[in-house]
């Protein structure tokens, strides 16, 4: 193991990860707000809405990211639509990742009982305070466990983005070991950056989960 | 006009050869996938024990496999293992490795869900029934072990062959390699071919696995 030669090049893997980071939160964020309208165009049953939002989700969730890239990137310019790198990271990431916030958030709203929006009607709530105090903290406590595990998914997801030339993790990683031939050296970082992004996360959706397990009626014991 | 890029799909035998990469990607899905679900039989059992030690190893293990991204574990393999051992494996054999390795990690867990899942008192109720505990396994647990994991274990497949598409980056030639092969022979022809053959190959994608999750889902519908 080069120490010095791991040493010289942390910076350049620093600012991969900030690269990679950005990407991600961008890609993230978009993600959140394409499944939350397609979630609820789904749950609100919006007539052409519907539909539309259904093929999409079937399409994002049954292809891999590479090919969506792969035609963002090489090919889209052919009909003129040019896209830098990071656009089409992006607009790929929240492609395929607004499909499954979409789901995350639709299976948390189907497991709140119906007699729950019921008994609210009942209790005189409006429909906006049946949302915002029945509908939407059970469900979120219902889909938190999905969502982390998306997060975690796109953010594993971007290790692909070296692939349409953006300078991110993979990317530096694969440049250091075709030039100086340090192999060890450069996995080992790549490895480590990876951890260091994603345990911090992992831990954290985990004490999410447990936070937020107020929801839990009906749980049984069991084999 | 040169003509309409679509045609560099039909020229000469770049059809067949689209499909002999879908071939090579299928093929290393399925391998992956049936050792990914016998070792992930065993894991799963392995998961349900109580002893600490095993359980501890279980978790690394798991934890491992879902926070190193698919990607990394490949070069890992590829280019980490021929430099650290002197191992030259052939990129198939790398490929295999690593779905295998994450594969049987993710049905493992899903195969530990899923025992763990069964009330405690279908147990209880097929002792009460006077069952043996061949019978309990053959007509209570079994059965419903099996229709909460096959669902989502068929998902972890079609998982499984969207992640293949990676293995073009550690130089297997499949389908998404095949195209751009296809693309760079006609770049003089046929500039607008990138969008049509990297269209088709998302198609081919989508048709592959769309009928695998709407199985998937169909039985989760229909066994819960």
């Amino acid at each position: 193991m080069d120490w010095g030669f791991i040493n010289r090049y942390t910076p350049m893997y620093v600012e991969a990860a900030g690269l990679t980071l950005r990407i991600a939160a961008a890609g993230i964020a978009l993600s959140f707000v394409i499944g939350a309208l397609c979630c609820l165009a789904r749950y609100f049953r919006v007539p052409v809405l519907r539909q539309i939002t259904g093929a999409y989700i079937q399409l994002a969730r049954n292809t891999p990211l590479l090919v969506q890239l792969f035609f963002l990137y090489f090919g889209l310019p052919k009909i003129g639509v040019r896209l830098s790198s990071e656009g089409c990271a992006v607009m790929g990431l929240a492609f395929l990742g607004g499909a499954y916030m979409a789901e995350a958030f639709r299976s948390g709203l189907d497991a709140v009982e119906k007699t729950q929006v019921e008994a609210g009607e009942c209790l005189g709530l409006t429909n906006a305070q049946n949302i915002r105090y029945v509908l939407f903290p059970q469900a979120l406590a219902t889909s938190i466990p999905a969502i982390c595990a998306n997060v975690i998914f796109l953010i594993k997801e971007t290790s692909v983005f070296s692939a349409v030339a953006l300078a991110d993790l993979m990317y530096v990683a694969k440049d250091l070991i075709g030039m100086y031939y340090k192999t060890d050296e450069a996995l080992l970082m790549l490895v480590i950056a990876y951890l260091t992004i994603l345990l911090p996360i992992s831990a954290l959706g985990s004490w999410l989960e447990r936070r937020l397990r107020y929801a839990g009626f009906g749980y049984q014991r069991s084999v | 006009m040169q003509g309409l890029g679509i045609s560099v799909l039909f020229k000469g035998n770049n059809f067949l050869r689209l499909l002999g990469g879908l071939g090579v990607t299928l093929e290393l899905s399925l391998v992956s996938i049936v050792l990914s679900i016998i070792f992930g039989m065993a894991f799963g059992l392995l998961m349900t024990l109580k002893n600490p030690v095993i359980r501890g190893f279980c978790r690394i293990y798991l934890e491992t496999v879902r926070i190193v991204p698919q990607m990394v574990l490949l070069f890992l393999c590829y280019f980490g293992l021929a430099k650290a051992f002197n191992l030259q494996i052939s990129g198939e054999a790398a490929a295999v490795a690593v779905f295998t390795f994450w594969g049987a990690g993710e049905m493992g867990d899903l195969v530990r869900g899923a025992l763990t899942s069964i009330p405690r008192h279908q147990l209880e109720s097929s002792a009460a029934l006077g069952l043996t505990k061949k019978q309990t396994y053959r007509y209570v647990l079994i059965p419903q072990t099996l229709r909460r994991l096959i669902p989502q274990s068929i998902n972890l497949a079609t998982r499984m062959v969207k992640t293949t598409s990676l293995v073009m980056l550690i130089g297997i030639v499949e389908v998404l390699k095949v195209g751009q092969q296809i693309i760079e022979a006609a770049r003089y022809d046929v500039p607008t071919a990138a969008i049509w053959i990297y269209g088709v190959v998302f198609a081919l994608y989508f048709f592959i696995c769309w009928p695998i999750s709407l199985l998937a889902s169909r039985l989760e519908r229909k066994w819960q």
